[in-house]
């Protein structure tokens, strides 16, 4: 097995800290990394196709709700080590990080924690191996920043529920064998199992994105669509329940983003040292050091913001807002970086040679995912003030 | 089965050697130690021969501390029990082929694997030296391995081919590049490591029959020359190329 070219910018010596297994984890992830993403992953971009074949192999490697406990097909591994894999997921490809992140944080996650011990025990080790993906329903047409206003709604009916409304812009929502939907129940949201196939429902995919194209995304369509009894997550009761879920995605962007910065600063680093011009390397210019070292201060902010809240989400002390600080911060660093090092390679920087456009056309779309950078701010604007902004 | 695996840990194929100041061993500061990257296909075959015919399999290693970490790694990929020849210093091939050869004994395994040389000093010496110690058939450079009972037939790599060899277990196999596709341990057999456990033993020998007098770097590349006259310049290449460079 060859050994990664690029190693992870590792400034304050982080390593140290991580244990064996952690390093293992990160590791193992990014030699798949290596091998299965990244040689393939721009001709898939650009067909607008998700790698199908990777499915399997990432569900062998365990990184599927590998936080849950054995029994449900997890490996009981801490957040430090998920954190690890989201960064080298995402080092790769956002698309293929979006997709560990929703069948993790958005399906297995509700699921384990709202589902009843039957659902549990039927969708969560089929999950875990990748037998079955799903996706999450929240976002509506109408109804972004604002889920709570959705109008997606079910009706309670002799054998079940009745789902009418619509979902938008749903990661993996065509190829899901089960979709975890919110929609509104006597006023209250709930979490509702849709099995594909379920008459009256469709998944559209979406066409014409300019990031994110290795990845599905779908409109999820409800037209009287009958729900049986069981297939409601019973332990699901108010908007809470999806924001629980949002969490936890969002702590795997926090850190996924991390590696899509590292892999722009490691191009751009080799790229400026080898490119020649006024008959020196381009890195031996104050402003592409400038450039070079605000690149490596960010990132190191950054895994320190990430890795200190896993320590506070293994403790059991991290907030909703705390992955907000650093889903806000890390996305928005990561867009600069992405944006830097594109200028740095020049023309080259434009070229699919160069992992940067994809990574810079991606973080559009991961930026604005799970809570938009103006949504986080005001998260925190209301943490810090107790005065909610956008109520 | 019985399995055993020779794991040394090396430094990473992207680090920047440094000579430290006693001109005689690299300079170890910063340095990240990876497993030997031609024991992973040993430790690879190995396990597939378990998987295939039953047994276990035991990672040896002679080293520091540090060189449990070329177990673990091993541990990972699905051996099973650990051995580490516990030494501090520098040593030469023939000491390693010694002390491993003084542990495998006691094993009794019906085959050993090797990487075909390790990355650090590329000596290529270990699997043949450990043959000869131990009296058993080595062959190194090996891209593909049949065992049907005690008898494999074997490829090896040769200058422009490749030959066959027919031998008999228990045998010596030297690993190359191509005989397998090594595994990224999933996240499940890295959990199941952590208990897998390490027996460490004294060296049963430190002699060392060589000694590293000194380690220099390669000299700096020169700066290229260009010739820009056109065809003009072909007499002046031919010249420099002849009796400068001294290639033709
Ligand atoms: C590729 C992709 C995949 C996605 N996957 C999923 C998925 O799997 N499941 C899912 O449920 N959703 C998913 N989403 C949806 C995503 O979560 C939403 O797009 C996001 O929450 C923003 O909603 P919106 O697009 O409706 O923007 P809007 O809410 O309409 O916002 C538009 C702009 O207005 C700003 N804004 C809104 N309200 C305020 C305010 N009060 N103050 C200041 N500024 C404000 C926003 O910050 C933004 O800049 C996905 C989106 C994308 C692009």
């Amino acid at each position: 097995m060859e050994i990664s070219k690029n190693k992870n910018p590792d400034y304050y010596l982080l390593n140290e800290l991580f244990t064996d297994e952690e390093k293992a984890i990160r590791d193992t992830v990014r030699e798949f990394v290596n091998h299965e993403v990244i040689p393939i992953i721009e001709k898939y971009n650009q067909e607008m196709k998700f790698p199908f074949q990777i499915i399997p192999k990432m569900g062998e490697l365990g990184i599927f709700g590998p936080t849950l406990p054995p029994e449900y097909g997890g490996m009981g591994i801490n957040n430090v080590a998920y954190g690890l894999i989201m960064q080298e997921l995402e080092r790769g490809d956002s698309g293929v990080r979006s997709f560990a992140s929703v069948q993790s944080g958005l399906v297995m996650y509700p699921i384990y924690t709202f589902g009843s011990e039957e659902q549990k025990k039927f969708w969560l080790p089929k999950l875990a191996s990748a037998e079955k993906i799903g996706c999450f329903g929240l976002t509506e047409p109408d109804f972004g920043s604002n889920p709570g206003g959705m109008i997606t709604k079910a009706e309670k009916v002799d054998g079940g529920y009745l789902l009418n409304g619509a979902k938008m812009w749903i990661t993996n929502g065509t190829i899901a064998d089960v979709a975890v939907v919110w929609a509104k129940l006597e006023g209250k949201v709930r979490g509702f199992l849709v099995e594909k196939g379920t008459k009256g429902f469709s998944a559209p995919e979406t066409k014409g994105k300019l990031s994110l194209r290795a990845s599905v995304t779908s409109e999820l369509v409800f037209e009287d669509c009958l729900i049986p009894e069981e297939n409601i997550l019973p332990n699901s009761g108010g908007l809470k329940s999806p924001l629980m879920c949002l969490t936890q995605a969002r702590y795997g962007i926090a850190w996924g983003v991390v590696g899509l910065a590292m892999e722009c600063y490691n191009t751009a680093l080799d790229y400026s040292l080898s490119r020649i011009q006024f008959g020196k390397p381009i890195a031996s210019f104050q402003i592409t050091q400038e450039k070079l070292a605000y690149m490596l201060t960010e990132i190191t902010k950054a895994q320190l913001l990430c890795f200190h809240l896993a320590k506070l989400k293994d403790g059991g002390t991290m907030r909703p807002q705390h992955v907000s600080m650093a889903k806000r911060n890390n996305c928005e660093i990561a867009k600069t970086i992405a944006s830097m090092s594109r200028e740095m390679l020049g023309a080259n920087g434009i070229l699919d040679e160069y992992p940067v456009m994809r990574h810079l056309n991606n973080i559009e779309s991961v930026k604005t995912y799970e809570g938009t950078h103006e949504m986080h701010t005001l998260i925190l604007g209301e943490d810090i003030t107790g005065i909610a902004a956008f109520e | 089965m019985k399995i055993v695996v020779c794991v040394s840990l090396v430094p990473d194929t992207t680090t920047k050697i440094k000579i430290s100041g006693t001109n005689k061993t690299i300079d170890e500061t910063g340095v990240s130690f990876v497993i030997n990257p031609y024991d992973e296909y040993a430790v690879e075959e190995a396990v597939r021969l378990k998987e295939k015919n039953g047994g276990d399999v035991t990672a040896i290693s002679f080293g520091n501390d540090k060189y449990k970490e070329a177990i673990k790694k091993a541990f990972q990929m699905g051996a099973d029990a650990g051995v580490l020849i516990k030494a501090d210093g520098e040593f030469d091939s023939y000491t390693v082929a010694k002390n491993l050869s003084d542990a495998i004994k006691e094993i009794k395994p019906d085959i050993v694997l090797f990487g075909k040389q390790s990355i650090d000093f590329d000596g290529s010496q270990i699997p043949a030296m450990v043959g000869e110690l131990l009296n058993m058939p080595a062959v190194n450079i090996v891209t593909k391995l049949d065992i049907n009972g005690t008898a494999a037939v074997i490829e090896r790599e040769v200058e422009g081919g490749k030959e066959i060899i027919e031998a008999n277990l228990p045998l010596i196999i030297g690993t190359q590049k191509g005989i397998n596709n090594p595994r990224y341990p999933n996240l499940k057999a890295i959990m199941a490591s952590k208990s897998k456990p390490i027996t460490e033993k004294a060296p049963s020998y430190t002699g060392n029959k060589l000694e590293v007098t000194e380690m220099k770097l390669p000299a700096a590349k020169s700066k290229g020359k260009i010739l820009d006259g056109g065809a003009a310049s072909v007499p002046e290449l031919v010249k420099l190329l002849r009796e400068e460079a001294k290639v033709v």
